[in-house]
């Protein structure tokens, strides 16, 4: 025999899919809504990706050299991680806040905690919430779409979130301000870059559920759980609701950023219970708190009980019984 | 006989699990073959699981097929029988393909396949004279985990059997030698399941097939359907291709929706597994007295250069089965023993077909069997495909850092190895190789 055989363990068949194949979905998944808010932004909004995406690759690199790690740049995830930060950043953010949110998102929250699959919260959420406190008023500078990204002076506009946030008891058609829900659906509002267009994230979506890179229990017991309070709310009001659903990050949120493998629970009974808190948290502040929005805030809160909540509903392997019987026994 | 049309792989509570394998039955349409005698046979004293056999010849014997040459008074075992006539020039350490050593004996053939005399059909007419005959034809489970049969039939008085499963699923890729049983030899799995029915008194008995072999359902029913007047009581069943459909646990809950649970046995839901294959020898086996001494193997694979179904003696060497197939017609990377799924990498071709050996694959390149390998990305397919309700990763850190209580509360040893986790694991890790560290350190603490 010429050559040596490969002796491994079973099995010796392997299917097709791998970690960069996963990744490169989710960023075929991302690019409808990226082209959307460069219609709406600009060619700033690609600066602004540009720089978080490059950031990041080269944060990824660099702390996988400097800690004598393995190179993982072809898993791709850092490249996904800067898009996600990319979408969660108003476009006019100065270019080195933004690559700051890189560094927090891949040195401190990924390969500190050693690396892909490690981290257990967000890194671009992170990255993000920190920005804010950071930052508060570069980060809330939402410009109206199709104005220039670019100028120091563009107009400004309130997000959706900020206007209903003045809302009591659901009857959202006399408040001023708002844009149309065409609007909202098609994303021609103030926001996050890549949050604004509900139409390209939800195409994207689909493409995720139908590779089967996420499954549908968080995103849907996610925004499921946003909407039913959100009708309590609302008083039955619809158009409320729609708006609840379609502004914010909520969309962004549920289908892309709380199906993070790394810091969502396992198994589908964990999703449920983890989308269910989500949602939850984000209705509750954008209802009660002082703040517009809360859907990296309640990912982020959520992401740190991932532990607890995989304790609570690790598989029951099959066949397997309560042991009931034996108790009843000991008390006999 | 009536056809049930079921058998969705998985428990409902976990999703379905399972994975969908490329089939690659590329031998389907082979006819088994019989292979020429070859010149020397190398018979293991273990090929079972259980207690090994003892040698009862010594070199220079004179032996004929069928003749008795190792056996052991232990229960767990199945004696071995000389699988050619010749004369024994070795009694010692031989290596098997997985590269275990073991006692062994080697017989070189004089070529005219003498048969022992004495061999005759035995008088079966009861459960004890079932188990002595099926133990005598050294009969292990031919679906390649190689449980002595005997033993299986055996079970307790207190557990009651209303159910005999025959599984010809065969789900394991490439693989089509249970396949050709149901072409060629249905009317013996008939028989089998007949006598088995009547000897051990079992009310119902299941055939399952995977409905990607019509053509084995529609043979073994136009058998069954002339022996409509025995009653309803022996049903095909067509089951979902989907890989470990074959697996006992899994076969039990498609085909009678009961639940093994872990650590028990299928006698303990009320029914028996049997493999296709073995039931059709049983049959065989009554009706000439003739024992276990050749099987049919697969030889398939990219290496291979005419991929053949073949009968061959037991102990054949597997270098020479592969000569028989035209040789290797590009270098082989990998070599299986038994399906891609479950089978053994051999490092070396210089060893025996055992009793339980099912297919011998050669592979040319190394493409498509090995993954590179990353972190884990907490993706859960794992845990989606595991058939029995585990979640994978988790046992392989508990592993890691050898936390027992982890790998306790994690139901390691349900596991069956079956192979869905690090099939579907896209980041290629070795989940198998971990979940049997796993086992290897609960036995170990557990030893302590």
């Amino acid at each position: 025999m010429a050559k040596r055989l490969t002796v491994s363990a079973s099995p010796h068949v392997r299917s097709h899919e791998t970690t960069t194949g996963i990744m490169l979905d989710v960023i075929i998944a991302l690019v409808p809504a990226l082209v959307m808010s460069a219609v709406y932004f600009g060619t700033r909004a690609l600066a602004l990706t540009a720089v978080t995406v490059g950031s990041a690759v080269l944060c990824e690199y660099l702390s996988r050299k400097i800690m004598k790690r393995d190179n993982t740049l072809g898993d791709l995830s850092a490249v996904v991680t800067g898009l996600i930060l990319a979408f969660n950043l108003p476009a006019t953010l100065p270019l080195w806040m933004a690559a700051i949110g890189s560094v927090i998102a891949i040195v401190i929250v990924k390969q500190m905690f050693g690396g892909i699959g490690q981290n257990f919260v967000n890194p671009a959420i992170t990255a993000r919430i920190i920005l804010m406190m950071s930052f508060p008023t570069a980060m809330a500078k939402w410009i109206v779409p199709f104005s220039s990204a670019w100028s120091p002076d563009a107009v400004t506009a309130a997000t959706p979130m900020a206007v209903l946030a003045g809302v009591t008891g659901g009857d959202v058609s006399a408040v001023e301000g708002l844009p149309s829900l065409t609007q909202m659906l098609i994303g021609a509002h103030g926001g996050s870059m890549g949050e604004v267009c509900s139409v390209a994230l939800l195409a994207g979506a689909l493409y995720l559920l139908l590779r089967r890179v996420i499954s549908p229990a968080i995103p849907f017991s996610f925004i499921g759980t946003v909407a039913v309070i959100m009708l309590i709310a609302g008083k039955g009001n619809l158009q409320f609701l729609a708006y609840e659903l379609l502004g914010g990050g909520l969309i962004l949120g549920a289908f892309f950023m709380a199906t993070d493998y790394s810091t969502s629970p396992i198994n589908r009974k964990g999703r449920i219970i983890f989308g269910i808190g989500c949602g939850l948290i984000t209705a509750v502040i954008r209802l009660f708190g002082s703040l517009p929005e809360g859907v990296s805030f309640s990912i982020i809160l959520m992401n740190i009980l991932v532990p607890h909540i995989e304790r609570l509903t690790t598989n029951k392997p099959f066949g397997y019984e309560k042991p009931e019987k034996k108790k009843e026994e000991a008390q006999a | 006989m009536s056809k049930l049309i079921g058998g969705v792989l998985g428990p409902v509570g976990h999703g379905r699990g399972g994975v969908s394998v490329a089939h690659n039955k590329n031998t389907a349409e082979l006819p088994v073959e019989r292979m020429p005698i070859p010149a020397r046979v190398v018979l293991p004293m273990q090929q079972h699981i259980g207690a090994p056999c003892v040698p009862t010849v010594k070199v220079g014997d004179t032996v004929a097929v069928g003749q008795v040459i190792g056996d052991t008074d232990k229960f767990v075992s199945a004696p071995i029988h000389a699988t050619v006539s010749g004369k024994v020039v070795a009694v010692g350490d031989v290596k098997l393909a997985n590269g275990l050593i073991t006692k062994g004996i080697t017989i070189e053939s004089d070529g005219e396949m003498r048969l022992f005399e004495g061999l005759e059909p035995p008088k079966v007419t009861n459960r004890q004279e079932l188990f002595a005959a099926v133990r005598a034809s050294g009969l292990v489970g031919l679906g390649g985990a190689g449980f002595p049969t005997h033993v299986k039939l055996n079970t307790p008085p207190d557990k009651k059997i209303d159910t005999l499963v025959i599984n010809a699923a065969e789900c394991e890729p490439y693989i089509t030698v249970d396949y050709r049983e149901c072409i060629e030899n249905s009317k013996n799995i008939m028989d089998g399941v007949y006598t088995l029915k009547e000897l051990l008194g079992i009310k119902n008995v299941i055939i399952a097939i995977e409905d990607n072999k019509p053509k084995a359902f529609k043979n073994l029913k136009e058998i069954a359907d002339l022996d409509n007047d025995r009653g309803d009581e022996v049903k095909l069943m067509v089951l979902k291709s989907r890989y470990p459909q074959g697996a006992e646990k899994m076969m039990v809950l498609s085909a009678t929706g009961r639940r093994v649970p872990p650590g028990k046995l299928p006698a303990d839901v009320g029914c028996i597994v049997m493999n296709v294959g073995s039931a059709a020898f049983v049959a065989r086996y009554l009706a000439t007295g003739k024992p276990l001494i050749s099987r049919s193997i697969t030889v398939d694979g990219s290496a291979i250069a005419n991929p053949k179904n073949l009968r061959v003696p037991i102990g054949t060497n597997i270098q020479d089965i592969i000569d028989y197939c035209g040789g290797f017609k590009a270098d082989p990377r990998k070599i299986i023993s038994g399906g891609p799924m479950m089978g053994v990498a051999i490092c070396d071709t210089n060893a025996p077909i055992c009793k339980q050996n099912n297919a011998i694959l050669a592979f040319a390149d190394r493409k498509g069997t090995v993954k590179r390998e990353r972190a884990c990305i907490r993706c859960g397919r794992c845990v989606e495909v595991c058939p029995m309700g585990l979640m994978p990763t988790l046992i392989e850190r508990y592993a890691r850092i050898r936390d027992v209580d982890g790998l306790t509360h994690s139901h390691t040893n349900v596991c069956m190895e079956c192979g869905s986790c690090a099939y579907a694991c896209p980041s290629g890790r070795p989940l198998v190789q971990y979940m049997r560290l796993a086992k290897q350190v609960l036995r170990e603490e557990g030893a302590k």
